[in-house]
């Protein structure tokens, strides 16, 4: 019974499709937040793409990013190695239109508008989820309602069996790059109603690997090998967080304290007779949230409190170059409530705000010190019957700027609505039909508007409409060698419209930026989930994920790349993942695709990049030792040793290894 | 079981739409008949630097040829396939010099020499941050915006280099200003040209002047901020631009020339133009201009000719048949040292394939071809 439990639980939130659970959407948002680990998510009438638990660990995933790639319609950006940067782009929207929330929260850049999913470990999440258009509950945030498409990173939520009072890990990696990378984790039960966690994290590499570039001329005959290491790569980063969860008699409650801090070489890019560059960065991240979740009968509500502050310092030490010293400091207060109120057992009506304040101050010549509030205003209901639900939301957004010594822009005022159906067409409700409608847009960064004379301050925001079809079929018994199988298939076409670029103006480099781009994407997302228990204690996992994307440049007939495809983004991109397990072992196998691309916005040979795929094997097995457990896992990624590029002139690593060494008490 | 067989249907999916890798291919280069042939000519052919982007390594040479009328396009890797990531980031000038080829690489930090025939590598000369390139009695002159350390480490004055042509060794080096742009020399004097780029907004606004026999920087004199161009016409005055600092100070164009009796350059007229680049023919300047609007968020593009013997503009275009309109950003501008055919680059968005256009001496479209990124430095190749 408890591995059937069990069985249900990893089935559950591997979910991109349906799940038993449905009737229950009502309850379920307080105990998801509490005890997710032990339930499963509703079904979701918006696309959703979850990796949790143990199946999440045993990806050979270095960081977040790393683990996003086995989601249909991701593409990241890596620039290679330990330290080096990692965005991430939905269904090709660009990476301003991803929302990433960590704990419930967003996070926020308004300097540049990107995060950096290198800088966050997968140490401590229990959870990463991908949402296409927007969460399924309508209580949630109003800035919640405004991404194109959203990652959740959820952290482990301390949960403690009768007589428990604590737990702790510690784990070690090691490996290539002269990794060293403990970490630790204490959960306590400080009483009934509270229990606290401290989760510590230390990260330090040189970020040394081999890299190799090969060319043959047209004739077979080589024309150049040479393999060289990069340099400059280094990382050394702390991580401390803090969480103390409380539960109410009406509620709950949550605190998190979290600080990152890092010191990095900027490796560059490899060109002819440069193989190494002088710019490091150092960053501080802190920030501190609080939420509450209060239940009054009817009427549920949801309250976040945030203050953030970002440290970064950039050098450039590069003796060829111009001397770079700059300082950029950020700052964020964020307020938010969402409140939710069932007015009947099917229908549920929604109502948040939040207010958003950011600041950006940097030493940097003529720098306008920019400030932003941003005002975010949603309502939301959902309608829920037997076969058919429904959920529609519309959010106004409402943004001052405030620059020194000149005129801001004027204050921008934007209304997007949303609209998600789903549906059961047949009795026994293996099949779902889903689909969505939904228009956001993305406001120009403080980079975008003000940067030294690279910024223009009358832009206009980038806005993206949003179409989704989809069809979902899913069956879990507990009897047959099959136990899950999952199916899943979305069609979309998305839209980008005054899409912010980069425009030359004069002479020399000097750029300005534009609402120039319309973009037309269209793109279907395959995704496909098998558990087997072929014999007793023998369990089998499959799951399998395709992208197809055609997002085209239809700005002007006139431009000599007129409908064609846009940088970096590939037509066909796709993983597979297949996972033993038998008596605390557990081998696991992925493989990434990622198709032909090119590096520029022509789609000409001298533009082009090739596909690159790589395997990926983990080996773990775990121990009892008394009341301690022990989990050996050993890693090799890039089992070929590929030599590829996913960023042109940035090298990924060739073949790697990782052992990680974890107790738990 | 039936569930197998409906994932079994699945994955095959993943297998028919992808695609392997191959060996990456050394870039192929591309050829363009283009047709207008000169076999009598003294000019055997046209060299042009493609910049690329910064980080892009998209540096590429063309090669248009007058005996056969062919463009090659991206000339350099199939003639050199064995050095190492091709020709470079960023390219800044080209020169010829006896039977060789300079191509000053700037973000690859080095000037790269060909055999001028064949396109084949000779050799490299390391110089950092290295911008433009001249020739006077058997040397190069490269300017550098990183010159030898001497008072302040975070603004170091840029520097001169002199390169021997047959060893290709540095022979002397000698600080100048703040990040010097181009040159010229003239009796055994060498104008460079100060912009100060790196120290917004305390760009500097001189001219050095180095006296070659010893190699010393005699003299700098004040002309305007932020300069660039400096050219010599064919009665030896200077014509120089000031970039101005892109917002209240607009860009300029100086002409300065030895007061009869003085050994000594002044400046004698401030041209109130725009003026990006510019190329002589005979007694004409041909120029253009880049002017960035901030309030219409566009950019103004002029064209113009200067008579320089009375230094007053006598037209306001060279291209006389409306090929302007297509032109977005003017990147590049030579003269044909025997037709006066004139050469313009369009560099389009920076980020893609830009035009060469060849336009007769009264200014109607002879040809265009696609280039590589940022077409920009051209040079002439003797027969």
């Amino acid at each position: 019974m408890t591995k059937q439990l069990i069985m249900s639980i990893v089935a559950a939130c591997l979910s991109p499709g349906m799940t038993k659970a449905e009737e229950q959407m009502d309850t379920t948002y307080l105990l998801q937040d509490v005890y997710v680990t032990a339930r499963q998510p509703n079904s979701d009438i918006i696309p959703v793409q979850t990796l949790s638990g143990e199946e999440l660990r045993r990806l050979n995933s270095n960081s977040i990013a790393d683990a996003l790639r086995y989601f249909s319609g991701v593409q990241v950006k890596d620039y290679g190695g330990v330290g080096g940067i990692k965005t991430v782009n939905i269904r090709s929207m660009g990476t301003n239109h991803t929302g990433v929330v960590y704990d419930g929260v967003e996070l926020g850049n308004a300097q540049n508008g990107q995060i950096d999913l290198g800088q966050f470990s997968l140490d401590n999440i229990e959870a990463l989820s991908l949402y296409n258009g927007q969460k399924s509950e309508i209580l949630q945030p109003a800035k919640d309602f405004g991404s194109a498409g959203t990652i959740y990173m959820r952290t482990r939520t301390p949960f403690f069996d009768e007589g428990e009072t604590y737990h702790a890990r510690a784990t070690i990696r090691t490996g290539s790059f002269d990794l060293l990378n403990p970490s630790a984790l204490v959960e306590l039960k400080l009483s009934e109603r509270v229990s606290a966690s401290l989760s510590a994290e230390w990260v330090n590499s040189s970020g040394k690997y081999k890299f190799r570039y090969r060319r043959v001329n047209p004739a077979g005959e080589l024309a150049y090998d040479t393999t060289a290491v990069r340099q400059n790569g280094d990382i050394n980063a702390t991580r401390i967080e803090l969480n103390t969860h409380g539960s109410l008699r009406t509620g709950s409650w949550t605190f998190k304290a979290y600080n990152y801090n890092s010191e990095r070489g900027v490796p560059g890019a490899i060109v002819n007779n440069v193989w190494r560059r002088g710019e490091r960065i150092w960053d501080t991240n802190s920030f501190v949230q609080g939420r509450y979740t209060g239940h009054f009968g009817r009427l549920t509500t949801l309250n976040n409190v945030k203050y953030a502050f970002y440290r970064t310092h950039y050098v450039n030490n590069d003796d060829k170059q111009v001397k770079i010293d700059n300082l950029y400091k950020q700052k964020e207060i964020y307020i938010s409530s969402a409140n939710e109120y069932e007015i009947a057992e099917f229908w549920r009506l929604s109502a948040s705000y939040d207010f958003l304040w950011n600041d950006l101050d940097a030493d940097v010549y003529g720098f306008v010190k920019p400030s932003r509030v941003s005002q975010f205003l949603s309502a939301a209901t959902a309608l829920s019957f037997d076969r058919v639900k429904v959920q529609a939301s519309a959010l106004g957004t409402f943004i001052h700027d405030r620059i020194e010594g000149q005129k801001a822009p004027r204050d921008k005022c934007v209304f997007t609505p949303a609209v998600f159906i789903s549906s059961y067409p047949l009795r026994n409700k293996d099949f779902s039909l889903r689909a969505f409608y939904k228009q956001s847009f993305r406001m120009p960064t403080f980079n975008d508007l003000y940067y030294a004379d690279m910024g223009n301050s009358q832009l206009s925001p980038e806005r993206v409409t949003q179409y989704n079809v989809g069809i979902a079929y899913e069956h879990s018994t507990y009897s047959s060698p099959v136990s899950a199988a999952r199916l899943s298939a979305d069609v979309y076409y998305n839209k980008v419209k005054d899409k912010i670029v980069a425009y030359p103006k004069g002479q020399q480099f000097r750029w300005t930026m534009l609402n120039l781009g319309l973009v037309d994407i269209r793109g279907i997302d395959l995704t496909g989930l098998l558990t087997l228990h072929p014999y007793k204690d023998l369990y089998v996992t499959v799951r399998a994920q395709y992208t197809f994307q055609r997002a085209i440049d239809v700005t002007d007939p006139a431009d000599n790349y007129y409908r064609h495809q846009i940088p970096y983004i590939p037509r066909h991109s796709g993983s597979a993942v297949g996972n033993l397990t038998w008596r605390g072992w557990g081998l696991n196998y992925s493989w990434i695709y990622v198709g032909e691309r090119y590096n520029q916005q022509e789609n000409i040979r001298y533009n082009y990049t090739q596909p690159w795929y790589t395997s990926d094997v983990s080996l773990s097995k775990d121990f009892r030792l008394g009341r301690v457990s022990l989990r050996v896992l050993i890693e090799i990624n890039n089992l070929l040793s590929q030599d590829y590029d996913v960023i042109l002139n940035y090298p990924m690593p060739k073949r790697n290894y990782r052992f990680t060494l974890t107790v738990e008490i | 079981m039936k569930h197998i067989y409906f994932f079994l249907y699945f994955l095959p999916l993943l297998t028919v739409a992808t695609s392997c890798r191959d060996d990456e291919l050394v870039v192929p280069t591309e050829y363009d008949i283009i047709g207008d042939e000169h076999p009598d000519s003294k000019i055997r052919g046209l060299y042009l630097v493609n910049e690329g982007n910064m980080g892009s390594n998209k540096c590429t040479l063309d090669y248009y040829d007058y005996h056969t009328g062919l463009y090659a396009r991206n000339f350099y890797a199939e003639r050199n396939p064995n050095v190492i990531k091709e020709l470079g980031d960023v390219g800044n000038d080209i020169g010829i010099y006896g039977s060789k080829l300079y191509v000053v690489v700037n973000c690859s930090h080095k000037v790269e020499v060909l055999d001028a025939r064949s396109g084949v590598r000779l050799g490299q000369v390391d110089i950092p941050n290295c911008r433009y390139i001249r020739f006077h009695r058997g040397k190069a002159y490269i300017s550098s915006y990183v010159g030898p350390v001497l008072i302040d480490p975070n603004a170091p004055k840029g520097a001169v280099y002199e390169v021997d042509t047959l060893s290709l060794a540095i022979t002397r080096k000698v600080p100048v200003g703040y990040q010097p742009e181009e040159m010229e020399i003239i009796d055994d004097y060498m104008y460079v040209a100060n912009s100060g780029g790196y120290r917004a907004p305390d760009y500097d606004n001189t001219v050095s002047v180095i006296q070659m026999i010893d190699f010393k920087q005699v003299q700098q004199i004040p002309v305007g901020i932020n300069l660039h161009r400096l050219k010599k016409d064919r009665y030896d005055k200077l014509w120089i631009t000031s970039r101005g600092d892109y917002q209240s100070r607009p860009s300029r164009l100086y002409v300065m020339q030895k007061k009869p009796g003085f050994n000594q350059m002044i400046v004698t007229d401030t041209i109130p133009i725009a003026c990006s680049n510019m190329a002589f023919s005979g007694d004409l300047m041909y120029y253009y201009a880049t002017e960035w609007n901030n309030y219409t968020a566009t950019n103004t593009i002029s064209y113009g000719v200067i008579d320089v013997r009375t230094k007053e503009i006598i037209s306001d275009k060279f291209i006389t048949d409306g090929t302007e309109k297509d032109i977005t950003i003017p990147y590049g501008i030579a003269v044909h040292p025997e037709t006066g055919d004139i050469f313009v680059t369009d560099a389009k968005n920076y980020v893609s394939s830009g035009t060469l256009y060849c336009f007769t001496p009264d200014g109607r479209k002879k040809w265009s071809v696609r280039t590589g990124d940022i077409p920009a430095h051209i040079t002439f190749l003797p027969k």
